[in-house]
């Protein structure tokens, strides 16, 4: 299939047209309940056994809003600086779809709680866009429909399909951009860094995981192109399945130079929704639909309109937490960094693990260096992302602080950051069980000291003589004799003790 | 004996359980035992819960044999529309396509009936979710008038009415979207309350339209509605749309009535509900009704309420709308009817071959229409105009209860007409609720009593009384003094 696509030169592709983006983002709210009913708000579980009447759109069963789901749903109105809705209400969203159990959809339509808005965004050279929010609305998640039997794993050519409601009903957030212009060349960046930003976040909210491979976080990417020689808007394809940030990038790149190639053939931009594939960082158009989608949106009679008095907004403004980007403003401060160290930071994805680190005890050098040496290159040779890797910040500093008690060297504290990355338990087990001590005992370092200077003799008279940096021959064969599980500045002490 | 305790009201049966005189058990068994007598002609029953019913009253029995203190209607029996859920006990709606289906939860109204040890003898007829004004359009069958067995009921809820009339049950729950408790109550002769929309919890009730469905108590008499109404009303955290407001004191309404004064009251007879199309009986048993209450100290007037013109064409767009949308999830995929699901079909051409199955016509009508009215570019114009008369009718009752304390009218403009007389006649069918409907619009209460029968066919007639929101006392008060004034009109025999 994908073959069969014709692709415009990127560099090209800026020559002639400005591309312009849309983002809208889906984020599942991390509440204990669902939106509307009371039962749990957790991903994954035995199939359908998180459901109730509510949720399984049963005959007679009615909604209930959950005041959290509001709550946050301001709160990331507020961090967006978003106007809060005095009066707004639900509606429903009308369409056939069996992972939908009311088969219709419980959403904001046209009175969204949060709107007009904008969030700032750094970029990977430090400069700073503004991306305007045109609102956020609250919605409940669908189903979801696993289908058997096909090649794709899609619903065409399935032999038959699979329902899980687990997930029916859980809180949604979307948050949709106005149309950002002007970004060039740098689009499909500016898409990564919007959505790298918003993720970061909505994470210092602390209302959802965010986890993009697990779905709590989604993003669909609009993109048009306009040509340079009329400047008029071009038609606008919807990619959906965009399911890392890099993804994000990939996806607008991609339809960037398709419809590119598909204007220079002469042809016209299709308005459709298209599919990213991750593998072969394509895109491809969704089934075609027969007739132009009606939702028949009409206001939700089962609910009541949501009216927040002002002084619950401006309790909750109160409790915003630190925001990322004034977050980065007093660490860098703080800790004294350049803006190449702290954007190199960022954009490593270390700053949080960093602070988090610092906040479990351990001093900002210490905490910089094992995370973005040693243990990002653990994640790199994993493929996974920084905060991905199985140890906490609270780990990593506990590791350093054994270090610092010389109850480990950098050698066995990396033995032990690999035992805990493996799954060993925390770095307390991994020492127990891998027995990585280092030999404190000075009877048991005398033995080995003595015994290193007998077999080099003439080392032993060097320093004896004064050549005290000859100590280092007996330190290494103390070290090489106790396995690495020696403080060696303990050792030299003896050895210079034993000479002198 | 028997015959004592299918006449007698609920009050005087719960009397009788309270203090031992008899049980529930016997009295419960009484009913049924009518019940298995008069069905075949009546059908009121889609579904007799005897085992369920007599373990209730058994249990009942118990209770007041202990000692304890019981609810004011505990071991009396009841008739339940089929539009509740009931656990374990089927739910159709009278559709087709719920046949078999057996609810994993109660309804609120449900619950608070079990609680309150009321004996569910089991699950009335009903038109098909609801929709219609004579029972015809049950996918069961159609249910008959006690008073005529070639007569409808009434409808939606002419099963629970048929049942009262039939001496069946004492009480019945009936759910009111344009008239449904009250037009079956007129043309059977039983009293039909409306509350105020959100006075009686929606959860568990099978929608038709849901800013308009509300659920209230059936009874032969004033009183015994005013007791029921006190047990399913109440607020609950389950149904957003239910006011969290004391429920008004209708027991205490329905008692000062009975004393039969109503000096001072200022009735207000609507002006738009007289005139062509309004049968001569019902009229002139309508008049009667406004002397009796004269003289019962009552001031009455003249009021007109011009929007009223239009509460029937905004009922037709908004009911439907919602009821497309409510019907949705009526789709295969979890419960109820399946068709054509042989392996080679799609999951749409599934869905689709069921709702053409399970639905019946009018189901089907208003599911079309509701769709159409809601679709992108005639929204404004059907939807959205209905929702301005909507606010047009609710100003229109808010001046008119500026000056009087409460409205009447006859509930319906004809008694019972024939069944499948206007079967292939929707219009004529939707005019049976001409009366009844702008009080759903404007979410206030209303009810209907008997004012006797008419003079020309000799069918009970209704008279509807309607209340501002929340004062829903108001009009018990007013039933139960009438009621007691116009004295007995005997009933139908079987």
């Amino acid at each position: 299939m994908t073959s069969l696509v014709e692709l415009m030169d990127y560099d090209e592709v800026i020559e002639k047209y400005d591309p312009v983006l849309g983002l809208e983002v889906h984020v599942e709210l991390h509440t204990n309940t669902k939106m509307f009913c009371g039962c749990a708000n957790v991903f994954g579980g035995e199939p359908n056994t998180n459901t109730c009447p509510t949720c399984l759109g049963l005959p007679g069963a009615l909604p209930v809003v959950n005041a959290k789901a509001i709550e946050s749903a301001m709160r990331i109105g507020l961090a967006l600086n978003c106007e809060i809705a005095e009066w707004c209400r639900f509606a429903r969203k009308n369409y056939f779809y069996p992972d939908m159990p009311k088969n219709f959809q419980t959403s904001q339509y046209d009175e969204p709680i949060a709107f007009n808005g904008w969030l700032d965004v750094t970029l990977d050279d430090g400069e700073v866009i503004r991306v305007e929010i045109e609102r956020a609305h609250m919605e409940e998640d669908t189903g979801k429909s696993l289908h058997v039997g096909g090649a794709t794993g899609r619903i065409h050519g399935a032999e038959h399909s699979l329902l899980d409601y687990n997930r029916a009903g859980v809180p949604l957030i979307e948050i949709v951009t106005k149309m950002i212009p002007g970004t060039k060349e740098r689009a499909p960046e500016v898409a990564r860094a919007y959505v790298t930003a918003l993720r970061d976040l909505l994470k210092a909210l602390d209302v959802s995981d965010v986890r993009m491979d697990q779905g709590s976080l989604r993003c669909d990417a609009n993109v048009s192109l306009s040509p340079k020689t009329t400047g008029a808007l071009g038609t606008r394809t919807e990619t959906k399945n965009v399911n890392s940030l890099r993804s994000v990038e990939r996806a607008v790149r991609f339809e960037m130079t398709r419809q590119a190639a598909v204007l220079e053939s002469g042809g016209e931009v299709t308005q459709e929704t298209r599919h990213f594939d991750e593998s072969s960082g394509s895109t491809s158009a969704g089934r075609k639909k027969e007739t132009a989608e009606d939702y028949r949106y009409f206001p939700e009679p089962d609910l009541v309109p949501i009216a927040p008095s002002r002084e619950w907004v401006e309790e909750l403004r109160l409790t915003l937490p630190e925001l990322p980007w004034e977050r980065r403003a007093r660490i860098q401060k703080d800790w004294n960094l350049t803006d190449e160290v702290l954007r190199d930071l960022v954009n490593a994805g270390a700053l949080d693990v960093i602070i988090a680190t610092v906040e479990a005890g351990a001093k900002p050098d210490e905490a910089r260096s094992w995370w973005v040496s040693y243990l990002a290159q653990q994640a790199n040779s994993k493929g996974i992302e920084l905060t991905d890797l199985a140890i906490t910040p609270a780990q990593v500093a506990k590791v350093i602080e054994l270090v610092n008690a010389g109850t480990l060297t950098n050698k066995l504290a990396r033995e032990v950051v690999n035992g805990v990355l493996e799954g060993e338990g925390s770095p307390e087990d991994v020492i127990e069980k891998r027995g990585l001590k280092v030999v404190s005992d000075d009877s048991a370092l005398e033995k080995a000291v003595d015994e290193a200077l007998a077999a080099q003799p003439d080392v032993a008279q060097k320093i004896r003589d004064g050549k005290v940096q000859a100590a280092g021959a007996i330190v290494g064969a103390v070290m090489k004799a106790t396995k690495g599980q020696a403080d060696a500045a303990r050792v030299r002490e003896i050895v210079l003790a034993r000479c002198s | 004996m028997t015959n004592d305790l299918i006449h007698a009201t609920a009050a005087e049966l719960a009397a009788k359980i309270h203090s031992g005189e008899i049980s529930s058990v016997e009295v419960t068994q009484a009913h049924l035992d009518r019940i298995a007598e008069t069905d075949a002609k009546v059908h009121a029953f889609l579904h007799v819960d005897t085992e369920g019913a007599l373990a209730q009253a058994r249990k009942v029995d118990e209770a007041v044999k202990a000692g304890e203190q019981v609810s004011s209607l505990a071991g009396v029996p009841l008739a339940l529309k089929d539009v509740m859920t009931t656990e374990g006990v089927p739910t159709t709606v009278g559709s087709k396509i719920l046949e078999g289906w057996i609810p994993p939860y109660d309804a609120t109204v449900t619950r608070k009936l079990k609680e309150a040890g009321v004996v569910i003898l089991g699950k009335t007829n009903m038109d098909e979710f609801a929709m219609g004004s004579s029972t015809e359009n049950s996918a069961y069958g159609p249910t008959h008038n006690p008073w005529d067995l070639d007569r409808i009921p009434g409808g939606s809820g002419g099963g629970s009415s048929a049942a009262l009339a039939a001496l069946q049950a004492p009480l019945a729950i009936g759910t009111d979207t344009g008239g449904s408790i009250r037009q079956p109550g007129a043309v059977t002769g039983t009293v039909g309350v409306k509350p105020t929309y959100g006075g009686v919890s929606r959860y568990g009730l099978v929608a038709f339209s849901s800013s308009l469905d509300q659920a209230g108590p059936c009874a032969r008499t004033v009183l015994d509605a005013a007791l029921l109404h006190e047990i399913i009303a109440g607020y609950d955290h389950m149904d957003s749309t239910s006011i969290n407001a004391p429920v008004p004191p209708v027991v205490a309404a329905a008692r000062e009535g009975l004393s039969g004064d109503l000096s001072g009251l200022r009735v207000g007879v609507v002006t738009q509900f007289s005139g062509d199309g309004y049968q001569q009986g019902v009229a002139r048993s309508f008049e009667a009704a406004v002397s009796q209450l004269k003289e019962l100290g009552a001031e009455i007037a003249d009021v007109s309420c011009p929007s009223f013109d239009y509460a029937l064409p905004a009922y037709y767009l908004i009911a439907p709308s919602e009821c497309s949308s409510n019907l949705a999830r009526f789709d295969a995929m979890r419960y109820g009817l399946r068709v054509g699901d042989d392996g080679t079909r799609s999951t749409e051409e599934v869905m689709s071959l069921t709702r053409e199955a399970g639905f019946g016509p009018e189901v089907k009508r208003r599911i079309m229409i509701g769709t159409y009215a809601l679709s992108s570019g005639y929204y404004d114009a059907y939807y959205g105009s209905a929702q301005k008369v909507r606010t047009l009718i609710t100003q229109d009752f808010a001046k008119a209860f500026e000056k009087f304390d409460v409205l009447i009218s006859p509930t319906t403009p004809t008694t019972a007409f024939k069944i499948g007389e206007r079967a292939n006649d929707p219009m004529a069918m939707y005019k049976a609720d001409l009366c009844t409907i702008p009080a759903n619009l404007a979410g206030t209460p209303a009810m209907s009593v008997p004012s006797g029968l008419s003079d020309e066919d000799g069918m009970p007639v209704g008279l509807q009384i309607m209340a501002p929101a929340l004062q829903d006392h108001r009009m018990y008060r007013v039933a139960a003094a009438y009621e007691a004034a116009r004295g007995a009109f005997g009933g139908p025999s079987l």
